[in-house]
This record gives C-alpha cells, sequence and structure tokens, in this order.
C-alpha cells in the first residue's frame, strides 16, 4: 500500500531534513531527499475561500509548490490519490503557552505582605514589567501537548511566556513531530505580550489593582521613550527590550470587554493598536468592541449548563449567569456579523480536542463555516504579519495542511493527517476501508447473509441462514476481517469462523474454518443496493439541529438591564411640591416642565404641546440625589502598592454594569463622584459619573465635571492593623512629610518642564502639579482634628486650597479654621465606632460644620446607604435640628457645589439639566420612595417599569432553567450552580 | 515592637474608659402621669390622646383622655402633641461586647472554639460602654446581647440599658442559646486561584449531622448521672427543658427548612434569625409556630435579580403570611443598633401600617424573646420602660426624645456625643 510505504519514506524524509549542509555527520552518509510529494484528486482549500475540486496539492522540501487543478507533477514525486477527501491548511493558535513553563507562584502574591522593592536588578524598577522576557529561551518542545495539537488540526502555535503584565515576545513554533526546534521555531521574535496579570516570580505589591496596572503601562510607555532619548543613564534591559519589541504586533490578554476596552484605551494613548484576547462576552457590547478596531482572539470555552434540579440552590443563580451558557455560543457569530476580525484560540478550553466541538457550536448559533475556517488559518496568519508562510496553501508556505474525511466542521468528520512542515502525522489512517454493507455468500449450499454496520471502530454484523439469526462477531483491524457465527446446527454451540484480507475490491475474500476444523475458501459478495441507510454513518444525534432559542440582550446584560436607552422625553410635572434649593425654597402645586433634558419651565398652569403630563398631586419633586463619596460601580477602589498613587484613575475601571446603579437610582440617586480608597495618603484620582443605567462607562463620565483626586489620611493610610507594616508612613507624623516630599518634588518637576529642558514625563507629578495650580481639587478622606489641621497647612504652604474634606468626622472640632481656609466637608450622618479614630465621631456634626458655615454634604461610603441617603439627610434635623431645606441641600446642591456642578445640577431651577426625582411623599422621610428618577430628560428609573421587569426576569429565569434542565436530559454535561460573590467595595477595600 | 502594641492598646484602653456613662437614673420614687400624647400602645392599636400612670416603675393605667375620666398622680409631664412608645427592643445585638470594631482589645464578640454553648455573653457585657448609652436618645432602651462565634455561639442575655452594671442590667439572663446554621453555599478560596464567587457547600450535610450529633449526645449526658462533668452538654439543658430558646442564624430557604426540622425533632423551641429567604417557606414557619428574627432593612438584595427592595420588605412578606416577626440587628455594627426604629420605618414605605411596623421592633419582638409580661407593649402591668418623642419615632424627622423611662426610672438621655456638641457648638457662639 502506498501509504505504509509512504510513512517511512516520509520518515526517512524528515530525519534528512533535519540534517544540515553546516553540520557535521558521522553516523552514516549524507543523503537528501529532494522528491515531491503530490496529492491529488482532493478538494482543496488553498484559502477558506479560494477552493479547488479535484486538484493536486504539490509539495517540495516542507513547502508548498503548487495547487491546482493542472499542476505539473514531476517525475521525482511521490503521488497519493486522496480522492473524497478535504485538504485545509493547519490551524493556528496565536495565544499559547505551549512549551513554556510558567513560573510558580511565590508566596501569597504580595498584598499585605508589604514587599514594595523589586527583586532584580538592572531591570525595570517593577518586577512586574518583563518585556525583556523571550519565550524562545524557555521554550522546550512537548511532544505530547503538540500531539494533542496535531489532533485537533493546529500546526503552528504562537507560544509565549504567560506570566508578569509585560511578557515580553513570543515565538511561532511549528508542531512537527521530527526534526529539531532549529526546523519548528519559525519565528523567534514573533509578537510581544501584555496582560493584566502581575508576575507569580515577584511578591512586589504594586501594581494591586486593574486602574494601577493601566497607569503602569503608560508610565512604561512614557519611560521607554526616555530611555531611547537617553535621559535614563543606567542600563534598563526592560526599557531597552520593550523599545526593541515596539515593531511587534501586541497582544493584549483582556479576558472580558471591559478590560477590552481599557486596553484599548491605552493604547490608543500611546499610537498602539492591540490585538485583544477577549473573554466570550464581545456580543453584549458589539459597537463599542468594533470602534476599538482591535482584532479578537476569541477562546471558545462555552459555559455548560447549570444544574438547576436543586430547587433551593438554583434560586440563587442569576439571570446574567444563565444567559451567558444561553447566548455565549452566539459571541462569534455576533462579531462576525459586526465584521470584526477575530481569531480563535484554545486557551480555556480543558483540552484542544474540545475546539472542533465548541466551533461547530458556534456555527449552529449562525457563524459562517468560511469565517469559522478563516478564524482558525488565514486571519491569525495576518495576525502575526505570517501571511506568506502560514495560515494557506499558496505557493512557498509551509506544508501544513490536513486531510480529512469530508467538511471539516461537520460533526462525523475525521482529521486524516495533519502535516506540519511536510512532516506527515496519521490520525486516523485514511486506508482504512469501509467495508460496511450487505453481502452474501454460498458455502456448503447454503446461502448466508451477512451485513455489517456501524462506526469502524466497533463494527456489528448481523448473519442469517435458512430464515435463521446466528450469533456473530466482527472484528476489523489493519485491513483485516475476523467473523465468527454459530453454525446453523443449532443443537451445539460451535462456531464458523472466516477471515478476509481487505482489498480494493468490495467483495470479502477469505478463508472459512468450520467446526470440525474444515477449511473452505468462499467470497462474500457484496450486493450493489448496499443500503446506506442500515450501514454507512453514525446516525446523526437527534435535537442537535434544534433551532435554539437566544434570550434578547439588555444593556447591561443581566437583571434589570434594558432593551435600549431611555430617551429624552418631554415631560410636564403638574401640580408638584417642588424642592427648588434656590431663594423660592420648596413651591406648593407647581408645575415644572422637563424638555431637550434640561429644566424648561417651572411655573403654575403651564401647558406644553406634546408634553406627557404627569400628575404629581401630592407627590414632591426635587433635584436628584448627589453622592460625594461613592465605591460602586468600580472594578477596582485602591491602588495600595505604593504610598501615593496619583498616576491611576477611577475613570479607567468605571464598572457601568454595577446593579449598585440601578438600586441607587431607585433611592433617587443621579450623581456620584466615585473615590479612590483609603489605603495610602495620595489616592488615585476621581470619577465623577452620572448614574445613566445601560451606557457603557465611557459614557456615565460627566464630561462637565473638573477633575478631582482623593487623598487620605489617618488610620488606614498608615497601616494602622498591619502588625507587619514597611511602607512609610507609620505615623501622622510621617503623613505630613510624605506629602511635603511629594508636593516639593512636584514643584522641581514643574520647574524643569517650564525651563523648556527635557524632562521624565511623569504621571504621578503631572498630577500633583494639576493640584498646585488649582486645577484639580482634593477629596481628602480624614477623621481627626490634628490631621485635618495639618492637611489644611501643607496646602496653604504650597499655595492651593483643599477644596473638600471626606468623612471629617471630627470636623465639628475645628470647623472655624475649615471656615476660614474655605474647604468644604461631606460627611457621614452617624458613623462612628467602628475605629480608633471614630471614636470622638457625633451625629451632630453635619448641623455644627453647616451653622458654622462649612458647604456639608453628607455621603455614604457604602452602596447599601447611598440608595437611601434621603433618610441620612433626614438624620440632620434629628441630630442638630436643621431644617428640611438645609437637610435636604446636604444630599443635593450642597455636594454639587463640592464638585463644582452646581452651575448645571444640585437644584431645580430653569436651565439646568433635567436630573430630578419625583418621590411618593416627603423626600426626607423615612416612608417615601422614588417613583422616578432622570436623568437630563431621559427616565432611567420608573416604579412601574421596574414591577414590570420583576415579572420579566421571573419569567425568563424560568424558560432559561427549563432550557437547561432539558439540556440535562439530553444527557449533555452540566456545571453545578454557582453565586457570583459581589463584593461591595469601601475605602478600605484592597482591590 | 511587641512591647509598643501592648502600650498602645493599654493607651486606647484608657482613652477608651476617659469619659464615663451618664450616671443611672434611681429608683422610681413617686408617681408620673404623662398627659396629652399620642399613645402608641404596641400592639396595633393607638390612643390619640391618651394619658399614662406608673408607679413603682409599673404602668398603673392607660386611657383615651377624650372617654374616660382618671384623675392624674403625681408628677405631671404635659406631653401635648407628643408621641409615646413603648422601649424599642434590640434583638441579637452585640451590645457591650465591643466598643471599637477595629480595636481587637476592645471586642467580646466571638469566642474561639465551635461547640460553645456554654459561653455567656452576660459577663462580659459593659454597662458604660459609650455605645450602649447612645442607643437611649433613640428610643432603644432594652436589647439582647449575643454571642457570636462558632457553631454553637453561646448564650444569650437580656438587658437594659441603664445600668451600673452587667447585674442591675440584667433583664432575662441567659434567655436563649445562639447557632449559627451552616450555609448552603461555600466561598470560594479566591487566594488560592479559586473563582471568587460562591458554590453550593460540599461539608453541608456533614456540618448539618455534627449539630445533631452534639444536640444527642448532650441529651444522652443530661439523662445521665452526669458524674463527669460536660461544661457543653450541660448548657443545652434549658434547650431540653423549655427554659431557653434556640436562636439559629440561618437565611436560605433549604437550611430554614433543615433547621426547623432539626428544631421539631428535638423538641427545641427555636426562633429564626436572619431569614432573608424565610418568605419562601412561611408556610412551614406558621404551621410550626416559629417566629423570625428578620435581618434589619437596611441591607443589599443577595442577587442582582432580587427586587432592589426585597429586604425593605421582608418583614412585611413575613407578618401578612402570618408569621411572628421582629427585626434583629446582628448582622450590623454595634453603633448601628440605634437606627432600629428606622429599620421598622422603612416597612412602613413597602405598605406595612405605622403601628404594624412599631410591632416588628415592640411587642413582637418582647413575645419572640419571651419578656412580653413585662415589656414590648405600653398596658397596665407592665414595666413602665417607656419614651416621650416629640414626633414620629420611627422616622429620622421626628425621632426626638424628650423623656425617656427603664422600669418608671426616668433615664438621661445624654452621652459622650451630646455633650461634644453641646461643647463645640458653645465654643463657635463664643467666638
Amino acid at each position: 500500500m502506498i501509504k505504509r510505504y509512504l510513512f517511512f519514506v516520509m520518515l526517512g524524509y524528515a530525519l534528512n531534513s533535519t540534517a544540515q549542509e553546516h553540520f557535521p555527520k558521522n553516523d552514516g552518509v549524507k543523503s537528501e531527499n529532494t522528491n515531491y510529494t503530490a496529492f491529488i484528486n482532493a478538494k482543496i482549500f488553498v484559502t477558506p475561500t479560494q477552493v479547488i475540486d479535484n486538484g493536486t496539492l504539490l509539495i517540495h522540501k516542507g513547502k508548498v509548490v503548487a495547487t491546482g487543478t493542472s499542476v505539473n507533477i514531476p517525475t521525482n514525486a511521490v503521488i497519493i490519490d486522496v480522492s473524497d477527501k478535504h485538504i485545509y491548511p493547519s490551524f493556528i493558535d496565536v495565544y499559547s503557552g505551549f512549551g513554556v513553563e510558567k513560573p510558580k507562584r511565590q508566596g501569597f502574591g504580595g498584598f499585605g505582605r508589604g514587599q514594595y522593592d523589586p527583586t532584580r536588578e538592572g531591570f525595570y524598577w517593577n518586577d512586574h514589567i518583563r518585556p525583556e522576557q523571550n519565550a524562545v529561551d524557555n521554550f522546550k518542545y512537548d511532544e505530547k501537548s503538540a500531539s494533542a495539537l496535531r489532533k485537533a488540526g493546529f500546526g503552528v502555535v504562537n507560544t509565549h511566556l504567560q506570566d508578569g503584565i509585560m511578557r515580553g515576545s513570543g515565538a511561532l513554533i511549528a508542531l512537527s513531530n521530527s526534526g529539531s526546534n532549529a526546523d519548528r521555531i519559525l519565528d523567534n521574535k514573533s509578537a510581544a505580550y501584555l496582560s493584566f496579570t502581575k508576575s507569580a516570580t515577584s511578591s512586589q505589591s504594586y501594581p494591586s489593582s486593574i486602574m494601577g496596572t493601566l497607569a503602569l503601562i503608560r508610565q512604561v510607555n512614557h519611560d521607554a521613550s526616555w530611555y531611547a532619548q537617553g535621559g535614563i543613564n543606567i542600563n534598563d534591559r526592560s526599557l531597552e527590550a520593550f523599545n526593541k519589541n515596539k515593531n511587534l504586533v501586541q497582544i493584549f490578554i483582556a479576558g472580558n470587554k471591559a478590560n477590552a476596552f481599557r486596553a484599548d484605551r491605552v493604547g490608543d494613548e500611546f499610537g498602539v493598536q492591540y490585538v485583544i484576547v477577549g473573554g466570550g462576552d464581545e456580543y453584549e457590547r458589539i459597537q463599542d468592541i468594533k470602534a476599538t478596531n482591535a482584532t479578537y482572539i476569541l477562546p471558545l470555552n462555552f459555559p455548560k449548563a447549570y444544574d438547576v434540579e436543586d430547587t433551593f440552590a438554583a434560586s440563587v443563580l442569576e439571570l446574567s449567569v444563565m444567559r451567558e451558557w444561553n447566548q455565549r455560543p452566539s459571541n462569534p457569530k455576533v462579531l462576525a456579523d459586526n465584521d470584526i476580525k477575530f481569531v480563535f484560540t484554545t486557551e480555556g478550553l480543558k483540552s484542544p480536542s474540545m475546539l472542533k466541538m465548541n466551533v461547530i457550536k458556534a456555527i449552529e448559533y449562525g457563524l459562517d463555516k468560511t469565517i469559522a475556517l478563516q478564524a482558525l488559518t488565514t486571519i491569525p496568519a495576518q495576525v502575526l504579519g505570517q501571511s506568506n508562510t502560514i495560515g494557506s496553501l499558496k505557493n512557498g508556505t509551509y506544508a501544513n495542511f490536513l486531510i480529512t474525511s469530508g467538511d471539516i466542521f461537520n460533526k462525523t468528520t475525521k482529521i486524516h493527517e495533519n502535516w506540519v512542515k511536510g512532516n506527515q502525522d496519521i490520525i486516523q489512517d485514511m486506508s482504512i476501508k469501509t467495508i460496511n454493507g450487505d453481502y452474501s455468500f454460498v458455502m456448503a449450499g447454503k446461502t448466508y447473509n451477512v451485513s455489517i454496520s456501524g462506526p469502524s471502530m466497533k463494527l456489528k454484523s448481523d448473519v442469517k441462514s435458512d430464515g435463521k439469526q446466528l450469533a456473530s462477531k466482527i472484528s476489523y483491524k489493519n485491513n483485516w476481517v475476523n467473523l465468527t457465527f454459530t453454525s446453523t446446527d443449532t443443537t451445539q454451540q460451535a462456531f464458523m469462523r472466516f477471515t478476509s484480507r481487505v482489498n480494493q475490491n468490495d467483495n470479502l475474500s477469505g478463508k472459512v474454518v468450520d467446526p470440525n476444523g474444515n477449511t473452505a475458501y468462499v467470497s462474500m459478495v457484496k450486493s450493489i443496493n448496499d443500503g446506506n441507510s442500515k450501514s454507512g454513518q453514525t446516525p446523526k444525534r437527534s435535537g442537535q439541529s434544534e433551532k435554539v432559542k437566544l434570550m434578547p440582550i439588555t444593556y447591561p446584560n443581566g437583571a434589570y438591564g434594558v432593551n435600549e436607552l431611555p430617551s429624552q422625553e418631554t415631560i410636564l410635572f403638574k401640580n408638584a411640591t417642588v424642592w427648588t434649593n434656590e431663594v423660592d425654597g420648596i413651591l406648593q402645586n407647581t408645575d415644572v416642565l422637563i424638555k431637550n433634558g434640561l429644566i424648561s419651565k417651572i411655573g403654575s398652569n403651564l401647558v406644553e404641546k406634546n408634553a406627557k403630563i404627569i400628575d404629581a398631586s401630592g407627590k414632591h419633586l426635587t433635584a436628584g440625589i448627589i453622592d460625594e463619596h461613592s465605591h460602586i460601580a468600580a472594578a477596582s477602589i485602591n491602588e495600595g502598592g505604593q504610598n501615593s498613587s496619583a498616576e491611576v484613575t477611577i475613570e479607567d475601571v468605571i464598572d457601568a454594569e454595577d446593579i449598585d446603579i440601578y438600586r441607587n437610582l431607585a433611592g433617587g440617586v443621579t450623581s456620584i463622584q466615585i473615590l479612590h480608597g483609603s489605603a495610602n495618603p495620595i489616592g488615585g484620582r476621581s470619577a465623577i459619573i452620572k448614574l445613566k443605567w445601560g451606557e457603557t462607562a465611557k459614557n456615565l463620565i460627566n464630561k462637565n465635571a473638573p477633575k478631582f483626586i482623593k487623598f487620605a489620611l489617618g488610620e488606614n493610610v498608615k497601616q494602622s492593623r498591619s502588625q507587619s507594616g514597611t511602607r512609610f508612613p507609620r505615623t501622622r507624623m510621617g503623613v505630613e512629610q510624605l506629602f511635603l516630599d511629594y508636593f516639593s518634588r512636584a514643584k522641581e518637576y514643574e520647574t524643569r518642564k517650564k525651563s523648556g529642558q527635557p524632562y521624565r514625563y511623569d504621571i504621578e507629578m503631572e498630577t500633583l502639579v494639576e493640584i498646585m495650580n488649582g486645577e484639580r481639587f482634593i477629596s481628602c478622606h480624614s477623621y481627626v482634628q490634628s490631621e485635618i489641621n495639618m492637611m489644611m497647612k501643607v496646602a496653604e504652604k504650597f499655595n492651593f486650597k483643599m477644596n473638600t474634606f471626606t468623612h471629617i468626622l471630627e470636623g465639628y472640632k475645628v470647623a472655624d479654621i475649615m471656615k476660614e481656609h474655605g474647604v468644604g466637608a461631606s460627611t457621614f450622618s452617624d458613623w462612628w465606632a467602628y475605629k480608633f479614630e471614630v471614636n470622638d465621631a457625633i451625629p451632630y456634626n453635619a448641623a455644627i460644620m453647616h451653622n458654622v458655615g462649612i458647604t456639608t454634604a453628607i455621603n455614604s461610603d457604602d452602596g447599601e446607604m447611598s440608595r437611601r441617603l434621603n433618610q441620612e439627610a433626614a438624620k440632620a434635623m434629628k441630630y442638630g435640628d436643621i431644617n428640611e431645606e438645609d437637610a435636604w441641600k446636604m444630599v443635593t446642591l450642597n455636594p454639587a457645589k463640592l464638585l463644582h456642578i452646581d452651575n448645571r445640577v444640585g437644584s431645580i431651577k430653569e436651565g439646568k439639566d433635567a436630573d430630578v426625582v419625583l418621590w411618593n411623599g416627603h423626600p426626607l422621610s423615612v416612608y417615601s420612595k422614588a417613583e422616578r428618577t432622570m436623568i437630563e430628560g431621559a427616565t432611567y428609573f420608573n416604579h412601574v417599569k421596574d414591577k414590570q421587569m420583576r415579572l420579566k426576569i421571573k419569567k425568563e429565569r424560568q424558560e432559561l432553567m427549563t432550557m437547561m434542565l432539558q439540556e440535562k436530559n439530553r444527557g449533555m454535561k452540566t456545571q453545578p450552580i454557582k453565586v457570583t460573590d459581589k463584593q461591595q467595595l469601601h475605602c478600605d477595600s484592597m482591590d | 515592637m511587641r512591647k509598643i502594641n501592648f502600650i498602645t492598646s493599654a493607651l486606647l484602653l484608657c482613652c477608651l474608659c476617659s469619659f464615663s456613662q451618664q450616671t443611672p437614673a434611681k429608683k422610681q420614687s413617686e408617681s408620673i402621669t404623662i398627659t396629652g400624647a399620642t399613645i402608641h400602645i404596641g400592639d396595633g392599636t393607638i390612643i390619640d390622646n391618651g394619658i399614662v400612670i406608673f408607679e413603682n416603675g409599673k404602668i398603673q393605667a392607660v386611657a383615651d383622655a377624650t372617654t374616660s375620666k382618671i384623675a392624674l398622680k403625681g408628677k405631671i409631664i404635659d406631653a401635648s402633641g407628643k408621641h409615646i412608645y413603648p422601649g424599642f427592643i434590640g434583638a441579637n445585638t452585640n451590645l457591650g461586647l465591643v466598643e471599637v470594631d477595629a480595636v481587637n482589645a476592645s471586642n467580646d464578640q466571638r469566642e474561639m472554639g465551635s461547640m460553645i454553648p456554654h459561653v455567656r455573653s452576660l459577663v462580659a457585657y459593659n454597662a458604660e460602654s459609650k455605645v450602649v448609652e447612645s442607643m437611649r436618645p433613640n428610643g432603644i432602651l432594652i436589647a439582647q446581647v449575643s454571642p457570636n462565634g462558632g457553631r454553637f455561639s453561646g448564650t444569650s442575655s437580656i438587658m437594659q440599658l441603664d445600668a451600673w452594671n452587667w447585674q442591675d442590667a440584667a433583664i432575662k439572663k441567659d434567655d436563649g442559646i445562639y447557632l449559627n446554621w451552616p450555609n448552603s453555599f461555600s466561598r470560594g478560596r479566591w487566594w488560592l486561584g479559586e473563582p471568587r464567587g460562591l458554590k453550593p457547600n460540599r461539608n453541608y450535610s456533614k456540618q448539618v449531622n455534627d449539630i445533631m450529633t452534639f444536640v444527642i449526645e448532650s441529651k444522652a449526658y443530661l439523662n445521665g448521672s452526669r458524674t463527669n462533668l460536660n461544661i457543653p452538654f450541660e448548657a443545652l439543658e434549658g434547650l431540653f427543658d423549655g427554659s431557653q430558646k434556640l436562636y439559629v442564624n440561618v437565611n436560605d430557604e433549604k437550611g430554614i427548612t433543615d433547621a426547623v426540622n432539626f428544631a421539631i425533632q428535638n423538641g427545641i423551641k427555636m426562633v429564626v434569625v436572619g431569614g432573608y429567604q424565610a418568605h419562601t417557606v412561611s408556610g412551614l414557619l406558621k404551621s410550626n409556630n416559629i417566629p423570625v428574627l428578620i435581618d434589619h432593612t437596611h441591607s443589599l438584595p443577595a442577587t442582582s435579580d432580587h427586587d432592589y427592595d426585597l429586604p425593605y420588605k421582608n418583614p412585611k412578606l413575613l407578618a401578612d403570611a402570618g408569621v411572628l416577626v421582629g427585626i434583629h440587628t446582628g448582622n450590623n455594627s454595634n453603633f448601628q443598633t440605634r437606627n432600629l426604629p428606622f429599620y421598622a420605618g422603612q416597612v412602613v414605605g413597602q405598605g406595612m401600617s405605622k403601628e404594624d411596623a412599631l410591632k416588628l421592633i415592640t411587642l413582637n419582638v418582647a413575645q419572640i424573646l419571651g419578656v412580653d409580661t413585662m415589656l414590648g407593649s405600653i398596658e397596665v402591668g407592665k414595666s413602665a420602660t417607656l419614651f416621650v418623642s416629640k414626633g414620629d419615632a420611627l422616622d429620622m424627622r421626628g425621632n426626638q426624645l424628650t423623656h425617656a423611662f427603664i422600669d418608671g426610672r426616668e433615664i438621661s438621655l445624654e452621652t459622650h456625643q451630646t455633650e461634644l456638641w453641646r461643647r463645640y457648638s458653645q465654643k463657635y457662639q463664643q467666638d
């Protein structure tokens, strides 16, 4: 048989191919195989879109020489007839860790251990920045994994060292089982990799958060250019490598859509277009994904159905999680429909063998087969800039290809062979002839009817004679068939044995040995009408092609998400009690017209054509609540890896999908400041957002708001509760010195910058300079009077003003000095006793500060309290007898003033943004509820709609659970219930 | 370093002790009559223009001034336009056990060990806690103080909040035992690289079985000669003779169902504490007369899918289903217990009447804790533990106390905080 012969030839060939011209040879004669190999009569996918029927593929020395229908086959060619077979370019995985061992984590990953310094010398100051790593230096060919990958159809992978934020360069590896790494390594610097994950080799605590990671990546970019300009006079191998890697493809491991946006934004800032490793959730924000202009590397680890049989456990399974199961297989289709380029990776799959099944699933969910094939061949080649060498069967490319029994994305199709660089790997021998069918033969005057069916590995036989059913057993291996059946004489247990060598002929000819040892030669004649129905393929699994029902996507894609964003309406509130927060005070029986997103008119008997009229009799209309100190809607809050983190910004980590946004709206909140936490004296920059539920993170940001930063004093920043703190400062004395140090350095920085001399761009210093120039305001976490005094003195020394003291629980003790400095206050209504420095915190604090004339707000710092800030304001009436109008301002107009957004929000005044709330009763009463919360004239919370959504959620949950139970009944695997454990973030949260 | 820590701790303690509590009031010596106020009885009823008379710490008369002529006695307090309420009762609090959350030295909430029903909150109760005194201006005059640690956490006691020491604070010593029912879900050990979320607790059955075993062993021990003293087993005796209740911290449907079966099987009087999903098994609770101390209402829903106001309306869902329900504050920071009236007020927004909401922190709680013969409502014969508020005490705007009485003793409404308020208000007025 030609193929068997060929196999040996190829081995020899492969060995020869490794013998390099300049290598000595001591084990025999130098010989070189320069034969051609031609595959004829195949359906050849030169590319997914260029398909040749009945064509020839000619390869030579590991490369494709020609494809086509009239290829000239040289005389020294081995010809292989692969009629009925398909030939595809082998697959490519551009995101792989193949053959490069990941380092094991040292200790517990840093935080709390307080390691602030790097462990390396001669490299960047941060251990997690490792662009100097080269996958090729750590590469060890792993035959076992390679074999698994080849079985799954892969010919080439781009591997890298999966460790660190900047991970260095990858290596492009051909998965050829013979030869050496010299043959396998196609490119030893193939792409640069970045991630959000720190290196396991170091416990250096910075960065401890996503926002710190982003800031660090930015600073590395600045430092690298500074290094290139010669600004750094020591050798830094990391920056050196970073600059060298700049021209490589940059692959960023994001892992989900929110991180994809984050990575892309940083890329945009530095003119880098990252290729993004996604998370499978891209469809949830497809327009924004498209806007990144990135090519996506998609894992195909579609979630299994959840086991919802236990109704108790299932009751806590969230809709968003169930939808993931339902919708994620449609992700590739959605990307394709939106012309977003993507490739597939096996990363995230338990084994590469699961790839095909999942690609087929994506196809069942509507993905075009050609695009699926492109995602495994031409596009990955393109991503790596290797279109001329891999990913297709164009002339000159490596001879990396698959021979399959048919359409590669058919469930029953087998991959027969996977050739890599001209090296053959037989996966399922294609020379095995199918013998399924009906046969008959005559022996000793009796006619026997034999029927062979089932898959080739597990054939079944059925033998009949004289109308009797005979017990039988068949095996088929290495071209030999053995069939054993009972004799027609049923009185005794005796067997007839038939053995045959399968050949080109359809009939099975061989010898029969009867129970007596007599031998006869017979030929089983295959009936021409061999009835495919009975023999042949495995029956199609039922249910597979059932149309899957996809649940609609909402924004965010879970409970209470909206199908479309609310639009601005013209609304006329009639007969409301209107809390203006202006000189008019509280107006009874008043009409308010909302139009074009603004508060258009306030008056009585207002008329407006086409306005939606809302009868607000007995109800109260107020400005939306503003929370000066919030930590909801953020993916991380603290960057505590250093004592200053002015370089980080919460704007990088806004989580637009936090359900607490919706819950805050239900409590009448429309604007919040998401503050950095209090892990360090100089914290991170704030995000001031409007709670536009359903919007993207970017669109939540209030563009009219000025810049803010969080500072912090006291117990948290001196790490009082850590016994083993090694980070300066450890006392309030040190806190002052830290500020003096940083602001002095910032002054020097600014001086140099202004002098026109070249300087190292320092994001942290830039931020501090903004503060000193009054371009950025401080909201300072503070408790006791000593530190409050100190902070004001530091500000005065550097000629700026503190804008807000937040928490400020002993503000009442220094209210006169605060008033003189001109700082505002944002405090808790009644919190105390939770730590030592709040021992003298009193609920009368807000009242005293207010009475002294300080702009005083009441804030939450808590995702639960924030949705009842109206009640917290009412406590100012209880504790300190503040009148109701002034109390109300403490959660509306006063925080607006502190945030310098009171020109647009905080009161009901003609021309201001229509950020308003309609309450069913007195807004300061514990008994009242927000019925409607509007931002810029659009309704983001409506209590009637809320009730409808509850019913919808219940219905959809039921529907999805039914679908999952059906899946389980069909025998599909399920996974146990999981509950997302939402973390409520506070000042102290160490993420 | 260790020495410095020691000094810090010592300093902390000194600071904590530097302000002492208001002096506890003397025993009631003369009769007191309060007139003109709206009396919120605590049982769901109300008298618009009422008279309350109390003597020797006990309520002598409660009358409607518009319909009955009754002789006023002793000291007369004109409370026209004001409101009278029975003293609010905090259930499952840590009052007096912890002073400052973050200062370990001041924290006696959790003993080490798992099966420790024998540890008693009573003896650690700090009657002079500044946190305790801060309860009174908001109307919380009584509290059950319970320990938190382990599986069987220990024994609770019920205290009045104006006392010299725990001995005179105790109203009902060792009223019940607290048990933390195993969780149906366990948290991923994210520090070991497991996902952060919750997954079904694989040890649940074993943990439940441990409780069963402990109870069975205790019973066997108590039936025997008890020659070798076993302190933890001894501690369960009250559960079996009916003199103590078992307070079971449990939130999920399955856990509640299992806990109820456990209690019935062992003949134990049980109270569900927490009860986030109790409304889903209200039938079971009602038919077995098992009351619920529901988690305070100012909490967040457990999952994104749940109604944003589920914690707000949870008490109402149970009350509507006929379950006896009160509010507890054990899940909150100690100092927050003073917001108890507002936790009840929150339910009114969900459609419960104000007087029914009041029961959630007065009579219902008194019944659940087994002190309703003395406390929980303004009725003749009960303790004169009540207060006068300028306005609606369940609403922040109206909760302004003018007088408060525990067993007829007129207690101080001043605190460390009001003193600071006055001191600094005066400072700025002088300036």
